[in-house]
């Protein structure tokens, strides 16, 4: 559904993807991670039609991306970090253009609005609603149109965390009625929480890639166990045949607290990899 | 052309709250019908009020209001929301030009009220004429401009010089001269014969350079920086 091979994008003499590769199976949830300038807003603008590759080849919906045709396009939604909305109009006037606009019935603005929980405040205008609900806004806008791929360019950027679960729940809600997510983030925790499979991009170059769980066990090169014990002291034990001996005793004698692993997250992995934060700015 | 029609109607709904431009499109008619009524000066010419101000009116609210919701979209990224949802630019602009034209026209209407009946399709041709050129030079402006901010420095300027010459020009020769050579000017002089029987050649011609630098102009901008 979403696929892109040797893609390349420069801006003057500032390379900014070096031969990207994504194969992105239907009903998935993709996520492109990377920390800002990586790349991430320039790959889903080209895999949108937004700006055209220097090279490479980008199918979406089984087609070149330069050859979708208008009725292609109403399957596919997206909301980008800075997309707007009409201030002045209320949330269901925003909306009613783009039904339009696709063609869909008035019915589908109230379903929209109430799937993003904005059912409330159709008659709000868009000025009145906060930065969380004006994101929910513009996913409703997305969504409006039943689209089998949603590109979601940092869809909880700056919200707080209650904002960003509901909104996760959404996204999971559109996986599981088939459709496709690409969603870039900085934000590692969402990435794992969400992605069925993530990218991990640094200076426009896809440095590993996977399913989350995946990606960090690879990286588990430590395969300790950690434990805090009820003497207050902490404790560590290679992850091998002789740690059930050890556990075996700590866990009868009720002297564990805690209990870890030592696999990295895929913040450490992203570290590790490039010598960069996930989330630096 | 569905597209069209959806962004005329969404201009609608936003000029109701949109008091920047609203006041643009009624400011004139409205001080046309007051100043018409209140006012009556012994030799004053016929009408005084209403044609000086179907020029300022030529001049200034089609140019701002076209350049502002250009920008606005621009500045707002919700233009890049509506070319991802497979509207045109050219969709985009006609909307744009023909809802400014339509509710300009509107505000001609008002204005026109003075008129004899016999006068009045004349006066809304030149007007309706009128506001294409002055569109066209907004939608310039709104393309150039990267931001609403912008979009005003640049309007303020052209907008004084359009919409004021005509009237300048009444009460100095040199100011008279140049304007002669301004859109709004020939507009002015044919309201004064009322008649396009009362055109001369060099009006005329004019009258066409003025349009065809706009309409180069914009196409030049467009060109160069599409709706970016």
């Amino acid at each position: 559904m979403i696929c892109c091979s040797n893609v390349y994008k420069s801006y003057g003499e500032k390379k900014v993807l070096s031969g990207i590769d994504l194969d992105i199976p239907d009903g998935t949830i993709f996520g492109l991670l990377g920390p800002s300038g990586a790349g991430k807003t320039t790959l889903i603008k080209i895999l949108t039609g937004q700006i055209k590759a220097d090279g490479g080849s980008v199918k979406i919906l089984g087609k070149d991306v330069n050859e979708l045709s208008g009725q292609d396009k109403k399957h596919i939604g997206i909301t980008m970090d800075n997309f707007g909305v009409y201030d002045r109009l209320s949330c269901a006037d925003n909306l009613k253009i783009f039904a339009d606009i696709y063609g869909v019935p008035r019915s589908c603005i109230k379903e929209a609005l109430e799937l993003v929980g904005l059912g409330d405040s159709m008659k709000k205008p868009a000025s009145e609603l906060s930065k969380g609900m004006r994101v929910r806004l513009c996913l409703a806008r997305a969504f409006m149109s039943s689209p089998e791929i949603l590109f979601l360019d940092e869809p909880t950027s700056g919200l707080d965390p209650q904002t960003m679960r509901q909104i996760h729940d959404i996204i999971r809600d559109k996986k599981n009625s088939g459709c496709t997510v690409f969603l870039t983030t900085h934000n590692m925790e969402e990435a794992y929480a969400l992605c069925d499979s993530v990218s991990l991009l640094n200076d426009g170059v896809i440095v590993e890639n996977g399913v989350p769980e995946e990606i960090c066990r690879k990286y588990d090169h430590q395969k300790k166990i950690k434990m805090h014990l009820s003497t207050g002291e902490d404790m560590e034990i290679p992850h091998d045949r002789r740690a059930a001996t050890v556990l075996t005793g700590l866990f009868e004698n009720g002297r564990i607290e805690t209990i870890h692993s030592s696999e990295p997250t895929l913040e450490t992995v992203f570290l590790e990899l490039t010598g960069r934060k996930l989330e630096d700015a | 052309m569905k597209n069209t029609a959806i962004i005329i109607k969404k201009q609608l709904m936003d000029t109701v709250k949109n008091k920047t431009v609203l006041i643009q499109f009624v400011l004139f008619p409205i001080l046309t019908l007051i100043m018409e009524n209140a006012i009556k000066l012994d030799g004053m010419p016929e009408l005084f009020f209403t044609k000086l101000f179907s020029v300022m009116y030529i001049g200034m609210a089609p140019l701002s209001a076209a350049a502002a919701i250009i920008s606005e979209e621009k500045e707002k990224n919700t233009l890049r929301v509506l070319m991802m949802a497979d509207v045109s630019p050219l969709e985009f602009l006609f909307g744009v030009g023909i809802y400014v034209w339509s509710a300009c026209m509107i505000g001609a209407c008002v204005m026109a009220t003075g008129f004899e009946a016999k006068d009045v399709p004349f006066y809304l041709a030149v007007m309706g004429a009128g506001y294409v050129v002055s569109i066209t030079a907004g939608a310039c402006i709104g393309t150039a401009a990267k931001s609403q901010m912008a979009a005003t420095s640049l309007v303020m300027p052209v907008m004084v010089v359009f919409s004021f010459a005509p009237m300048l020009s009444m009460f100095n020769d040199h100011i008279k001269r140049v304007a002669g050579f301004f859109y709004t000017q020939q507009l002015s002089v044919l309201f004064e014969r009322m008649s396009f029987d009362g055109a001369d050649a060099k009006g005329v011609v004019i009258l066409a350079a003025n349009a065809a630098v706009m309409f180069m102009l914009f196409f030049v901008t467009f060109k160069r920086k599409g709706l970016e």
